[in-house]
């Protein structure tokens, strides 16, 4: 039996690798930037990393729930491309409104997809890969296939600006990791979030409302698709339902993965996460930075993917 | 899941049930498929002609082969997100190939940069365990890196020379009226239900796929055969990637993106189940069909955008996963 905040199961080096790795990994990236990369520790460049890793880390806590359950949602960047395309459609009525229809719009989403695995038994693969199919066509659909500006300046200035030099959409990110940290660390849905995804079965006898869970689980995941979409959409000014979100579901899996959140289910490491959405940005754009192309930087991106997950060695989970 | 037997009576029913439900969960695709193909032909005159037909099945030719690729791979439990990046890569490989070194270089460049790609994949999952989804997941964006850097970021296109004419007529060409890569698809196919159905190794992936464990306490070499069903996969997608230089003369970069969930979801469609230990290349040949026949008949119905066709498909890829789901548990009863 693990629990989310367990020490390391066990104290061999590889368990260690695997547990800190993401965080020594951080460390060293940290180091070799302070000493190749010239205007590295600028608040500037800082500020600028930190908004351009926002959509993918809210993206990942969602989906570092989900896969704590054994699950995965591939249709976060969907979701995020609807929101995107109903953003514009309400702000005659305020920018209030328009955002809660959007909260509204992932959390019916993920009620879908949360719907066919928890009661339909549907692998979350599949049932996430129709929405991600279908709910792409229908925000090209919603936007009538033009791109919007996004004139309302109560979402601009949440979009670009700050507050004490730190941009309100990087807050936002701090505030909902450490919401969903407490959630999986200090609340009864965390434990049995984590029970689920451990032994589905033996949560089953010993009473858990298992269908119930992993609703709500896939449910908080299309919210945070949601929130995510409103962000990006608003930093760009712009509804962009054909491009946004493109591939974010495999850049969130890749943080929470290597953040030491097993796809086999039964642990989530929020905090890992956190450290791995910064890891995959820092990598990029220390390569990007030093003239490594945009292809290698994709490749090397690769290659530590597989090096991570090389050192967690997930047992037999083939999916 | 209970399977205690029942009574003498109640049984026949129960087997006669299983037997329509196993059936509709084989046939569903083609059942579809036949349906969707009368309306279509009673609704539009220009849908069942030989000429709309031909281009159809041309079309879908590409997808139909990596579909066959995957259908081994999620038999055995496992998934290939790479395809659609190995696909797009071979392509240009095959043009580039081409131009350098003539009919072979178009062939044995791509091919083999696709199989060292499957064999990285069957290593990893089946040598050192780890998860088909993540590591073929790093195979996509490896590949598709590999592309961008091979193009100059996309800016630099290889063109077929116009003097490979063997190698173009193999894309453009047809015999008796039939394109020479739908041709080339149903020899694969036949191929690939020979192999699943009458040889070992196609036993040994059903047996992998239905449960591992037993299969290696038999002592079946999974490892091996999973290696091996990697890098028929990444072949399979780099040999449709050849055929697709072929038929539009150049290595085009931006081709591939999100196949790999086409091919996933002919496979869904075609009734292999997901979890791995069943499913039948037939089947998955009528989900590629019928992904592109709704797409046509979209097409033709006209008034609606592109967008539409991922609605349909995504709806209707959510109807054929709950029947499945609801048939297989009938099933099991």
């Amino acid at each position: 039996m693990t629990t989310a905040t367990a020490a390391p199961a066990r104290s061999s080096t590889i368990g260690l690798v695997r547990d800190y790795g993401v965080y020594f990994a951080l460390g060293l990236l940290f180091l070799v930037n302070l000493v190749l990369t010239d205007n590295f520790l600028t608040a500037d460049n800082l500020r600028t990393q930190a908004v351009q890793m926002v959509p993918t880390l809210i993206i990942a806590l969602g989906m570092a729930l989900v896969i704590g359950t054994k699950g995965v949602d591939l249709s976060v960047g969907s979701v995020m491309a609807i929101t995107s395309a109903l953003l514009p459609l309400y702000l005659g009525y305020g920018a209030g409104l328009s955002v809660g229809v959007c909260l509204l719009a992932g959390a019916a989403a993920g009620l879908v997809s949360g719907y066919l695995v928890a009661f339909v038994g549907v692998q979350p693969i599949v049932a996430t890969l129709a929405l991600l199919v279908g709910g792409r066509g229908l925000a090209l659909v919603i936007a009538g296939g033009q791109l919007k500006d996004i004139r309302n300046p109560e979402l601009r200035e949440l979009g670009s600006g700050s507050v004490l030099g730190v941009p309100y959409t990087v807050l936002i990110a701090a505030l909902l990791a450490v919401l969903v940290g407490l959630l999986v660390a200090r609340t009864t849905f965390g434990r049995q979030l984590v029970a689920v995804g451990g032994n589905p079965k033996a949560a089953a006898f010993a009473g858990l409302p298992v269908k119930r869970v992993l609703l709500t689980v896939y449910v908080i995941s299309g919210v945070l698709a949601a929130i995510a979409g409103v962000l990006a959409t608003s930093r760009l000014a712009a509804s962009d339902p054909s491009r946004l979100g493109e591939l974010i579901e495999l850049a969130a899996i890749t943080a929470v993965v290597v953040g030491g959140t097993p796809l086999t289910g039964g642990r989530v490491r929020i905090l890992g996460t956190v450290a791995g959405a910064a890891l995959m940005q820092l990598i990029t754009a220390t390569l990007i930075k030093n003239d490594v192309s945009a292809s290698l930087a994709q490749m090397a991106q690769a290659l530590i993917i597989a090096a991570a997950v090389l050192v967690q060695r997930e047992g037999n989970g083939s999916r | 899941m209970t399977t205690a037997p029942a009574t003498a009576a109640p049984a026949e029913a129960n087997r006669r049930g299983q037997q329509v439900a196993q059936l509709v969960q084989r046939h569903g695709a083609l059942i579809v498929l036949a349906v969707l193909l009368a309306v279509g032909g009673l609704a539009f005159d220009t849908f069942l002609t030989a000429y709309n037909l031909g281009n159809l099945a041309v079309q879908a030719s590409f997808l139909a082969v990596i579909a066959l690729g995957m259908t081994m791979v999620i038999i055995t439990g496992g998934i290939d997100l790479s395809v659609g990046s190995v696909y797009a890569l071979s392509g240009v490989l095959a043009a580039y190939g081409a131009r350098e070194w003539g009919l072979l270089g178009a062939f044995a460049l791509p091919l083999a940069v696709s199989a060292a790609i499957g064999l990285a994949h069957g290593l990893l999952v089946g040598k050192a365990k780890m998860a088909a989804f993540i590591v073929t997941l790093g195979g996509l964006l490896f590949a598709r890196g590999l592309l961008q850097f091979l193009t100059a970021e996309g800016s630099q296109t290889y063109l077929v020379p116009q003097t490979e004419t063997a190698f173009l007529e193999l894309g453009q060409g047809r015999i008796l009226g039939l394109g020479i890569p739908v041709l080339i698809v149903l020899v694969l196919y036949l191929l690939g239900g020979l192999v699943l159905q009458r040889t070992r190794f196609g036993m040994r992936l059903f047996a992998i796929g239905g449960s591992e464990d037993a299969s290696s306490l038999m002592g079946l070499p999974v490892a091996r055969t999973k290696v091996s069903v990697y890098v028929i996969s990444a072949v399979l997608a780099g040999l449709a990637g050849i055929l697709s230089a072929a038929q539009l003369g150049s290595g085009v970069t931006v081709i591939g993106v999100g196949l790999e969930l086409d091919a996933i979801a002919a496979v869904v469609i075609g009734g292999t189940l997901l979890v791995g230990g069943a499913g039948s290349v037939g089947g998955t040949l009528a989900g590629v069909a019928l992904l592109f026949v709704i797409r046509d008949v979209i097409n033709q119905v006209g008034g609606f955008d592109s967008s539409m066709q991922l609605v349909v498909s995504g709806g209707f890829l959510v109807v054929v996963v709950v029947l499945q789901t609801l048939l297989s548990r009938a099933k099991r009863r």
